[in-house]
């Protein structure tokens, strides 16, 4: 299953895709020994316990050598935010895209280059953080990413600098780029009291089947703020497996929204360890599938240090035969007291084929804490909807407003309005077909069969 | 307007209704009053077409059309409001876009046009006056952490915008002080028309002292046991149910 990936990382040192500073092919090397040490994770592997990668390592999926994008400007423009006027670096097919990018408009202090440039002027960043934040020992997705990493980008806001407007980093994946594999790796550094709000979109124009293992580390300062949003709307046939890994320090604020609705099968890791005093997390996020889809969400807070908090909510919508999972570890170390953990996972089935995995996780080894979690797993409300249907509401437009209800006061977290609106915009057109949920709203009391 | 024939309905197996006959015509107000169980409220749920209950015989025309062959939008897009004994909360949709939505459906439903935000902020100024309810009410979710008072006023407010020919107020003076019940019956009596119908369903006499009917109803057994004009309430209070569902054995 791994040998494909080694026949290829020789193809890409050859081609001189392993280009770097000295410090790196080494690393490299490493990751690559250590991918194929690991292989691909099985479902005996505890974190992989309801996904299996299956699909994903019988597949063949390779490096596309060069750019062979075809998009054009306006191919962009859904997704986009109506907000062409942010800092954009747009990547076709896994490979950067700078006639697609508008990478002029940054304020003083806030850097954000291509990975390729990235080695050259700001070679010291990178050392710094680059394969520290997310180590690949144990993940071998991480592995096989560090090995091939190439394109992505590096946000480096400086010292004090409120960089007010998101930067967007945006992955097309155009129709033709079926069996291609893409390892995005993107460094976000946000210095001492800085703050950013960074988004990162995967989207694709078309239907093909291909497979995103993206990594992005995280490192603030002190008294940073990060706003960080994750959209992933990748082709319902590709995979995609994405890890986020963040280092938080005294009073860092990080606030992580991750928006799942694409791809056949999705794995989203989002790993952060509160190291310092007052540090802070907002761990949110909305997955909604449907047909045959998978969705797993892993997340892990660790609490690394005193008088810190983290607040999680995440919700889940799942029709058809779509299988959703949701495993979020909370760990409280001994040092760790004081400690406000909330976390709440809420599910919305919308028929009797769809399925939920839920299982918050919370381990407390300190004795001064206050910790709750819950999740709940539920339909469609069959009084709700007849209540909406006596006031005229047609019965699909009843449906959508009770599934748009359910996700509304997680989407209401987002800080960026722009972002917000869209997202409710898709979580309104989600799930629009009336065969989706024709057996679901059947409730304890209701007699009848009603089609919702 | 409503013409009920041998209407029987159960829930889960347990028939409620046994047999109703009534008819409303365009201008009355009808009261249909009863004890606890009497099948009052499955009554007014079966006329909006809740879909737990089952309808096992009996026909009801609504304007000549069948009414039970009809979704519940369709019947509320004809015309047919119940304002619940229980409104029902949803979160996270707010009053403001539920009316509207619910308004635009009943305009295309009879080929108006559709009004944007700002035309019908103008709408709801005169309704929320009617009902004595702020505009910051229409911001909130639908009925969510809303007090009793607050859901049953809402509920006429609804009724005020989508301006019902048929409407049907199931129990709507239980759990509301008298001032609370005065502001509704105020309303209601507002939207009075001579083409319109209203069918108050209550326990008690109190509600009548404000909506006053033309006819008054009693079910007991799911049978309507007596009917007869105002007085009957009054003597219903004075004398309790007894007295009639005795003669209803």
């Amino acid at each position: 299953m791994t040998q494909p990936y080694l026949a290829d990382f020789e193809t890409f040192s050859s081609n001189g895709g392993g280009a770097g500073p000295d410090w790196l092919p080494p690393v490299r090397r490493a990751a690559l020994a250590r991918f194929a040490a690991l292989g691909f994770p099985t479902p005996r592997n505890e974190d992989w316990h309801f996904t299996s990668v299956a699909a994903i390592a019988e597949s063949e999926f390779h490096p596309l050598p060069v750019s062979s994008g075809d998009v054009k400007p306006e191919d962009l423009a859904p997704f986009l935010f109506g907000r062409g006027d942010w800092p954009t670096f747009v990547f076709v097919n896994g490979r950067y895209a700078p006639e697609l990018s508008a990478a002029d408009n940054l304020p003083l202090g806030v850097r954000v280059m291509h990975l390729a440039r990235a080695w050259r002027d700001a070679p010291d960043v990178l050392e710094r953080h680059l394969s520290k934040i997310a180590t690949f020992d144990e993940h071998s997705f991480t592995a096989l990413n560090t090995a091939f990493m190439s394109d992505g980008t590096l946000v480096h806001v400086a010292k004090d600098v409120q960089a007010d407007a998101p930067i967007h980093i945006l992955h097309v994946v155009d129709p033709i780029a079926a069996r291609v594999v893409m390892h995005p790796r993107h460094l976000l550094v946000v210095d001492r009291q800085a703050s950013a709000r960074v988004i990162e979109s995967y989207v694709s124009l078309g239907n093909a089947r291909y497979f995103t293992n993206a990594v992005t580390e995280i490192a603030l300062g002190e008294g940073a703020h990060l706003a960080h949003y994750k959209i992933q709307r990748e082709s319902q046939r590709a995979f995609h497996v994405g890890t986020t890994e963040v280092r938080q320090p005294r009073d860092s604020k990080y606030a992580s929204f991750s928006f799942a609705t694409g791809a056949a099968l999705s794995r989203t890791n989002i790993y952060t360890t509160l190291e310092g005093e007052g540090a802070e997390v907002w761990m949110n996020g909305l997955y909604m599938v449907d047909g045959e889809q998978h969705v797993d969400h892993q997340t892990r807070i660790e609490h690394a240090a005193p008088n810190c908090a983290s607040h999680e909510v995440y919700k889940g919508i799942l029709g058809g035969a779509s299988h959703g999972v949701f495993n979020g570890k909370v760990f409280v170390r001994p040092i760790a007291q004081k400690t406000d953990g909330k976390q709440e996972n809420n599910n919305l089935l919308l028929s009797d084929k769809a399925r939920i995995d839920t299982k918050p996780q919370l381990e407390i080894f300190a004795d001064d804490v206050k910790c709750t979690h819950g999740a709940t797993v539920g339909k469609l409300d069959a009084l709700s909807l007849f209540y909406m249907k006596s006031r005229g509401l047609p019965a699909e437009v009843a449906r959508r407003l009770l599934i748009y209800a359910f996700a509304a006061d997680v989407l209401e977290r987002l800080e960026v309005a722009e972002v917000r609106d869209a997202l409710e915009d898709l979580t309104l057109a989600r799930f629009t077909r009336m065969d989706e949920g024709a057996e679901t709203a059947e409730s304890a009391e209701s007699a009848g069969a009603i089609r919702v | 307007m409503l013409e009920i024939r041998n209407l029987h309905a159960s829930v889960d197996g347990n028939a409620i209704l046994k047999g109703i006959d009534l008819e409303v015509k365009a201008g009355e107000v009808h009261a249909v009053m009863g004890p606890n169980g009497s099948g009052k409220s499955t009554l007014a749920q079966v006329l909006a077409g809740h879909p737990a209950y089952e309808v096992t015989a009996g026909e009801v025309y609504y304007q000549g059309r069948d009414l039970l062959a009809m979704e519940p939008e369709e019947r509320a897009q004809a015309g047919v409001f119940l304002a619940f004994q229980y409104p029902v909360e949803i979160p996270g949709v707010s009053n403001a876009y539920f009316l509207r939505s619910a308004y635009n459906e009943l305009r295309k439903a009879r080929g108006q046009e559709e009004v944007d935000p700002l035309d019908f902020l103008q709408v709801m100024e005169d309704r929320l006056k009617l009902v004595d309810m702020e505009d910051t009410m229409l911001n909130r979710s639908v009925n969510a952490g809303f007090s009793g008072g607050e859901k049953k006023r809402n509920e006429i407010l609804q009724m005020a915008v989508l301006q019902p020919t048929l409407a049907i107020l199931d129990e709507t003076d239980s759990g509301l002080d008298i001032d609370a019940l005065r502001v509704v019956a105020h309303g209601v009596n507002q939207l009075k028309r001579p083409d319109n119908a209203t069918i108050v369903v209550t326990h008690y006499q109190r509600l009548l002292n404000y909506i006053v009917p033309d006819r008054v109803h009693v079910l007991a057994g799911g049978r309507i046991v007596k009917s007869g004009g105002k007085d009957l309430a009054l003597e219903l209070e004075a004398k309790g149910y007894d007295w009639v569902t005795g003669a209803a054995a």
